[in-house]
């Protein structure tokens, strides 16, 4: 007891190291796939709960889901009798023969059969415009403008509506349908919306009074309503306003009021655009001696537009999906093609239904989510061009 | 000096239609005669149509009797009320389905919104699955396929399902059981509404005495207290004054019970689920947009994450979250026209819809019907910008 603790320290270390041991790896259970379990899905009793309560989510829609649209799928037969629900198979899952009999009747609609290829080469010279424009290292995008915008319109036009003078039956719209009409309706919302909406905004920052006035008044009524009553005014108003023997055809009718419907939007986003350009360029530009016009073709619009890019894309995505609407005053696009033909009795069948609303399903899932990834890469790509 | 200036550029070199104001005014003028000629050519050619087609102008259809009747009515309505009552039985439609649709969309939408911000990976990436898929499909098709393929699909009467706790489910709709007051309850609401109105006193002298002395109260259980547990008590002692109408099936129909119309069910939930699509991701940009440095200095002056995240993010992520949040609302109360798709009645099925064809008076009825929509849209907006200029950031 008469040792002090100094004493059994010196007695007690025999041993100091003086060289650094190499590093240890990290225990096994921070690191690889368990590290990364234990890190992601179970940290803490909460989220331990959590990642069991959505497995058992996921376990129960996946299955479920596949088993309807490939394990127990229908995948061959001549009419409803294959889709039925008989002895030998109590449980039925897509009725696949239906959208497959349909499927020309989904693109085409009622397009006489004998003039679809006029249909197929409307869709390669829309493919050829949409690649072009947006390739970046496409050659001669110069040309690819004047293509998609003067002649794709024109050629287009001339194609499906018919010119007989070159030996193209005329077709009447009523018998256009499906994916067709789909396209043609946003194809024109997307190519009319852009300028109108454009001038909408510049009306509405306009100093001119009377201009900024009726600017305003038409974004803020257009968009202070559904599209649904913009399309019954177009289609129920709009043949009230004209002479009667020049009153539009349906299709026209239900363009007119998309058209309208998508620039009030699209002036929105045009105008957010030129609110986030700093008054210096309007400054320095007028400075330099450029007139309105110059100014905003050269100074403001490409800035504007550049930063808006994303926000038109989404908007264009707005546009695709409310397209389906004209299905309420009549137009047979794709959506209302498959109403038409999962009530036709030759199909009737339990599983018919959803079968047609997952072909349409698909169809608006790939374009959708397509545009909205060309929209993030495309805010990537600029604002790589804005990192310094 | 200006004198010279004056001198060496002489005004009176610019021609006058280069001086701005005159093009500026030419401009105006050749607009307003561009408008006003469109609006004279326009009416002129209605009222010649109109005549032509012997269809009467003006609102005296208004009182008129109507003859069809209507599925779902808030008010009472029958086929011998006038296209005036109908266009209210359509109108409060539209509101209750707007309205229930904004709660769950809101109550939905929170939560996607802050699992896709979770750490757990699981949790994100389904709430990311769910954004992706429901906002690329066009509400149309969700709609349509809640209706027909889902609703529709249901056993029929027969075969009813029998829920435990007395729901009753078929393709003829959801039956709830319908509360019904008993002798007494009126005890029970007035408590309420006293609960409800204490509360509001008491969290308002709460934040005074915070404001002027830094001590908290326990609003939140007091609240909870005074409007949850105060009715219960009374309700207790009361001698539970409530039974419920269980739904009866019978052959034909099903007697008793809340009918939900199936109309009613598709729009409410496909309305909510789309939109809730969206008030995720406005919750999501929201909350990250509180930078992170918020957090760490309310963790450094050592409060806890829970009053940091009620004290300081919510509040900031509140500021930028809510014009979106906003702007939903109105999609969505826009987005419940399309009830007209699957025939439930609201004010654009019943009024542009029905009226509409029976009358044959299309300017009046898409008028009327778009003024409505108007003017929930403008008030709503005027409203947000009373909002916005209150929250906005006070600056030095």
């Amino acid at each position: 007891m008469t040792m002090s603790e100094g004493d059994l320290a010196v007695t007690q270390i025999n041993f100091v190291r003086r060289e650094t041991l190499p590093a240890q790896p990290p225990p096994a259970s921070m690191t690889g796939a368990v590290g990364w379990l234990r890190e992601n899905l179970f940290s803490t009793p909460f989220n331990i709960g959590l990642t069991v309560l959505i497995s058992l989510l996921i376990l129960w829609i996946v299955p479920d889901l596949l088993r309807f649209l490939i394990f127990d799928a229908v995948w061959s037969g001549a009419d409803r009798e294959a889709c039925l629900i008989t002895a030998q198979r109590p449980v039925v899952g897509a009725c696949w023969p239906f959208a497959f009999e349909r499927l020309p009747y989904f693109i085409y609609g009622s397009y006489p059969i004998s003039e679809r290829w006029r249909v197929d080469v409307f869709f390669v010279i829309l493919a050829v415009a949409i690649v072009w424009l947006l390739w970046l290292n496409a050659p001669r995008r110069d040309l690819a403008v004047v293509y998609a915008f003067i002649f794709t319109p024109i050629a287009s036009f001339i194609l499906l509506r018919g010119w007989p003078l070159i030996g193209l039956e005329r077709v009447d719209t009523v018998l256009w349908g499906g994916v067709l009409v789909t396209i043609v309706v946003s194809a024109v919302g997307i190519v009319i919306s852009l300028p109108l909406g454009i001038l909408l905004a510049l009306g509405r920052r306009s100093t001119m009074p009377a201009v900024k006035l009726f600017s305003v008044m038409f974004i803020e009524f257009v968009r202070g309503v559904p599209l649904v009553t913009v399309l019954f005014m177009a289609s129920v108003m709009l043949p009230l306003f004209v002479p009667e023997n020049l009153s539009p055809d349906k299709l026209l009718r239900a363009l007119i009021g998309i058209a309208m419907f998508a620039s009030a939007y699209m002036a929105e986003v045009v105008r957010a655009g030129l609110a986030a350009i700093p008054k210096g360029q309007y400054e320095g530009a007028q400075a330099v001696g450029l007139g309105y016009w110059q100014m905003m073709r050269l100074i403001i619009l490409p800035q504007a537009l550049k930063i808006t890019i994303p926000n038109i894309v989404n908007t264009y995505i707005g546009l695709f999906k409310d397209t389906t609407l004209v299905f309420i005053v009549g137009i047979f696009d794709l959506l209302r093609t498959v109403e038409v033909s999962r009530i036709d009795p030759k199909w009737a069948a339990p599983s018919t239904s959803p079968t047609g609303y997952a072909v349409a399903a698909v169809f608006y899932l790939i374009c959708c989510y397509g545009m909205s990834r060309y929209a993030q890469a495309t805010e990537k790509r600029l604002a790589k061009a804005d990192r310094r | 000096m200006s004198t010279e200036l004056k001198a060496g550029s002489p005004p009176a070199s610019v021609p006058f239609y280069n001086d701005p104001k005159v093009r500026s005014i030419a401009y105006q003028v050749a607009l307003c005669l561009i408008v006003a000629a469109l609006v004279y050519g326009a009416a002129s050619n209605a009222i010649e149509n109109l005549q032509r087609a012997r269809i009467a102008s003006g609102f005296g259809f208004w009182n008129n009797v109507a003859g069809f009747d209507i599925s779902q009515t808030l008010i009472s309505y029958s086929n011998v009320s006038t296209y005036g009552r109908a266009f209210w039985v359509g109108l409060l439609n539209t509101l209750l389905v707007a309205a229930l649709g904004i709660v769950f969309a809101t109550i939905l939408g929170f939560i996607v919104g802050i699992a896709r911000l979770s750490k757990n990976w699981l949790v994100s990436k389904a709430a990311q699955f769910y954004v992706e898929i429901i906002r690329n499909l066009p509400l149309l098709l969700q709609l349509l396929f809640w209706y027909n393929a889902v609703l529709k699909a249901l056993p029929d009467l027969r075969d009813s399902l029998k829920i435990p706790g007395g729901l009753v489910v078929n393709n003829r709709g959801l039956f709830l059981p319908a509360p019904q007051a008993q002798a007494g309850f009126g005890f029970v609401e007035l408590t309420f509404l006293f609960g409800v109105l204490a509360a509001i006193a008491y969290s308002y002298w709460a934040r005074k005495r915070q404001e002027q002395t830094g001590q908290q109260a326990p609003v939140l259980l007091v609240s909870l207290g005074l409007i949850v547990a105060l009715p219960l008590v009374v309700f207790l002692i009361a001698g539970m004054p409530l039974t419920f109408d269980y739904p009866q099936a019978g052959r034909f129909n099903i007697s008793g019970g809340l009918e939900i119309v199936p109309e009613f069910a598709a729009l409410l939930f496909g309305l909510s689920i789309y939109t809730a699509a969206f008030i995720a991701e406005v919750v999501r940009a929201g909350i990250l947009a509180v930078s992170h440095g918020q957090t760490e200095a309310s963790y450094s002056l050592g409060m806890k994450p829970g009053p940091t995240l009620r004290l300081i993010v919510v509040p900031q992520a509140m500021r930028v979250i809510i014009p979106p949040l906003t702007s939903q609302y109105l999609n969505l109360t826009k987005n419940s026209s399309l009830a007209v798709a699957i025939g439930y009645p609201d004010l654009v099925q019943v009024f542009t819809g029905t009226v509409l064809n029976q009358t044959g008076q299309a300017v009046e009825v898409v008028a009327i019907t778009m003024a409505v929509y108007l003017t929930i849209s403008l008030s709503t907006s005027f409203l947000m910008n009373l909002y916005n200029s209150r929250m906005k950031l006070v600056e030095r």
